[in-house]
């Protein structure tokens, strides 16, 4: 796959929308309002809480020693990447953690706000933005403990670029979450005939094969721009019961946890990719399918 | 209008779960800063099953943050003191209620007041010798005949613990309901409005009604109730026995006019439970206290309603029985024998069933009576509203640890589904034997005697019982 070969060229990223895709953005707008109808367009998406919200809460808690009663993820800054609605960012919030949500589409933003607006706590612990990535790169330099992008990387434009900016406003140690779709012939047939065309389950149009991330390719991503991945776990959606669960094959939906490498206070090495980095990438090279 | 409302936001009124997310009358348009205080959950109605819901949730680590309130129309009655005499109204406490108080700490409370257990339980007809007698192997205890005011005292003593999370409201009658607009709507409040009789006005996520088999939340919210009015009341009373004994059995005899019990509250003394006609319970009520101490024993020891035809095919079923199994016909024990009643402890209420065809809707849920309502007979009122309590506090306390809306309905519909599994056949089977018992036709004698005496000598039913 040639996307094994693009750690040779390393752009330098600018503070331009490069990883947005503005087609994305027209998708999504015409569907800002529809967020918060539980049964509704994004009712795969509500249910995801059910297990990408405990998957973040149980990764951070075995990860800290001081646990809030009540409060969980108390003292912790997350940045919710593609907020869309806020659904992921309001658990997170209810959670104890102080949440920053940004999404390129304003109406999105807007929809979050209001929502959040009716419940003082939500108020106070969230704050939405719309902006891209990059826009918030220069005034967040390690800011926050924990980055969540989920359902995002797939609609990325430039994913490396994506990671990098993520590892920039990412305390060292800190944590990334990410889930997205693998790019398969099931992923073909299941994500996009048969949950967009057949039954619904996600709007027409809504996701592109070819954006689609194989794991092995993110998880390279991230380990050659100073993340170690920590845990790769396939997801399930049934559609008849309208739930999720984790299983073990990856073809379809999966999460990872990654962390930043790097002790606290210490910037990230720009350098050309090392020796190391050059052997793994001709290893893989010829078993990528 | 909620019509011209939803016009303005150009949405759909109705979702797809239809009536569950039925808009209200009267929708809220205000803005978070002059809004009435905000609480994660209102329980609606303070008697054992709101406060138990109350405390229960006050004392879940996912709710350590949370604000939690109990609107009880009553004054707050202080229990420092336990008269000498029993209260006429008690309740029969199953082994997995005392669970569910003691999760909390009530139990050590109620213990150190006063209760009686029983470690055995026999049923038997009065048209014919058939008896039921229902005993655990393990010579643990059956069940517990506590007084309603010693478990109120123990929950206000648990409610009091966690007065930084539930907030009592004494003296306060809610009147009003406002139920928000599908949550997908613009710029209607979400929650629940709650109007108190003094004016005062509270906003929450979830309202739990507990608020007793008229509920009113249950009609605010417009849920269809199957209900009917037994022609019965329920007489109770304190009574005093003729001889101490062990009294650790729990006794209950269907006369064709109804079933009588007599539940132990110590060595000496029994509550009575007689539900009977309205016209016989007035007439109870009224008797002097020898006449009535007098009805009571005949009630338990006459054999007037025998007949000769039934004598003798339950003896020949019996006899069939015992060379089949012979462990399936027990000893009979004999009923205590009544000397006494306490003077001032007489009293009646009219009984009925109800079901509410649904227990929750969107931000609602229905618990305890406000939910169904069962026949005495069985014993088990109060047991299922704390049944109810242990599965909602269940979902409730994974949802608030999943950092979800508490007023979802796709929890709420898992604790909806759970109990009604439990509760329709119990409450069914229960007014089923009602309606059985009812008869002095020998045919429909013959049928409930020959199946106590099956029942009795299956272990397997019986267990399930």
């Amino acid at each position: 796959q040639l996307s094994l070969l693009r750690f040779t060229v390393k752009r330098p990223f600018s503070t331009s929308h490069s990883s947005v895709d503005s087609k994305e953005i027209k998708k999504f707008q015409l569907l800002a309002h529809k967020w918060w109808d539980e049964e509704g367009e994004y009712s795969a998406l509500h249910s995801m809480n059910d297990i990408r919200v405990p998957f973040i809460r149980d990764t951070l808690l075995s990860m800290s020693n001081n646990y809030h009663l009540g409060n969980p993820l108390s003292g912790i800054k997350i940045l919710d990447i593609g907020c869309g609605g806020g659904l992921l960012s309001e658990p997170l919030g209810r959670l104890g953690a102080s949440v920053t949500g940004i999404d390129p589409v304003e109406d999105n933003i807007r929809t979050a706000d209001r929502h959040k607006s009716f419940d003082p706590v939500l108020a106070k612990r969230i704050q939405y933005k719309s902006s891209s990535l990059e826009e918030i790169v220069e005034e967040s330099m390690e800011t926050f403990d924990v980055i969540v992008a989920s359902e995002v990387v797939e609609h990325v434009a430039d994913l490396e670029t994506f990671i990098k900016c993520c590892s920039q406003v990412l305390k060292p140690q800190g944590s990334l979450f990410i889930t997205t779709i693998n790019k398969t012939q099931l992923s073909y047939v299941l994500g996009i005939v048969v949950a967009e065309k057949i039954m619904g389950i996600v709007p027409e149009g809504t996701h592109e094969w070819e954006k689609f991330v194989p794991p092995e390719e993110l998880e390279h991503l991230l380990e050659s721009n100073g993340f170690s991945v920590k845990s790769v776990k396939g997801m399930l959606y049934n559609p008849l019961s309208g739930s999720w669960s984790w299983m073990e094959s990856r073809s379809l939906n999966y999460a990872v946890h990654a962390v930043k490498s790097g002790a606290r206070g210490q910037s990230q090495p720009r350098d050309a990719p090392s020796e190391t980095d050059i052997e793994q990438h001709s290893a893989t090279a010829g078993t990528a399918g | 209008s909620s019509a011209a409302m939803a016009a303005l936001c150009g949405r759909a009124l109705v979702a797809q779960l239809g009536a569950r997310l039925r808009p209200g009358p009267r929708a809220l348009l205000c803005s978070a800063a002059s809004a009435p205080p905000l609480y994660d959950v209102v329980v609606s109605g303070g008697g054992m099953v709101g406060s138990a819901m109350a405390a229960v949730l006050g004392h879940d680590i996912h709710f350590h943050d949370k604000k939690i309130a109990l609107l009880e129309a009553g004054p707050r009655k202080e229990y420092d003191h336990m008269p000498d005499s029993y209260s006429n109204r008690v309740s029969s406490i199953s082994p997995g209620s005392a669970t569910l108080l003691s999760s909390f700490g009530a139990w050590d409370h109620v213990c150190s007041l006063r209760l009686k257990a029983f470690r055995r339980m026999q049923v038997w007809d009065a048209c014919s010798e058939a008896m039921i007698v229902f005993e655990k192997d393990d010579l643990d205890d059956m069940g517990y005949i506590v007084e309603n005011d010693v478990i109120m005292s123990a929950l206000t003593k648990q409610l009091d613990a966690v007065a930084d999370r539930v907030e009592v409201f004494y003296r306060s009658r809610a009147v009003g309901y406002t139920w928000p607009l599908p949550s997908h709507s613009c710029d209607t409040s979400p929650w629940v409005q709650v109007e108190l009789a003094d004016g005062r006005r509270l906003q929450t996520t979830l309202l739990i009604g507990a608020d007793g088999h008229n509920s009113v939340v249950r009609k605010e919210a417009e849920i269809r109730n199957i209900e009917h009015q037994y022609d019965q009341s329920a007489v109770v009373a304190t009574l005093h026995l003729s001889e101490a004994t062990d009294n650790n059995v729990a006794w209950q005899r269907f006369l064709p006019t109804g079933p009588i019990a007599l539940l132990p509250l110590s060595d000496t003394a029994s509550s009575l439970v007689w539900s009977t006609s309205h016209d016989h319970a007035s007439e109870l009520l009224s008797m002097d206290e020898e006449s009535f101490v007098d009805s009571i024993n005949s009630a338990f020891w006459s054999n007037i309603n025998h007949s000769d035809f039934i004598d003798t095919a339950g003896a020949m079923f019996r006899s069939a029985v015992s060379l089949l199994k012979p462990s399936g016909t027990a000893v009979r024990q004999l009923p205590p024998s009544v000397a006494k009643v306490d003077p001032e402890s007489r009293a009646m209420f009219p009984l009925g069933m109800g079901h509410a065809t649904e227990y929750v809707q969107h931000r609602v849920a229905l618990i305890g009576d406000a939910a169904h309502r069962v026949h005495p007979l069985a014993g088990q009122g109060v047991n299922l509203g704390f049944g109810d309590i242990a599965c909602l506090a269940h979902h409730l306390s994974a949802a608030a640890f999943n950092g979800s809306d508490l007023g979802s309905l796709k929890h709420l519909l898992k604790f909806e589904t759970e109990r009604q599994r439990h509760n329709v056949s119990l409450i069914a089977a229960t007014d089923v034997l009602k309606r059985l018992y009812s008869m002095t036709l020998a045919p429909l004698v013959l049928l409930r005697t020959w199946g106590l005496q099956a029942t009795n000598a299956l272990p397997p039913v019986k267990v399930r019982i």
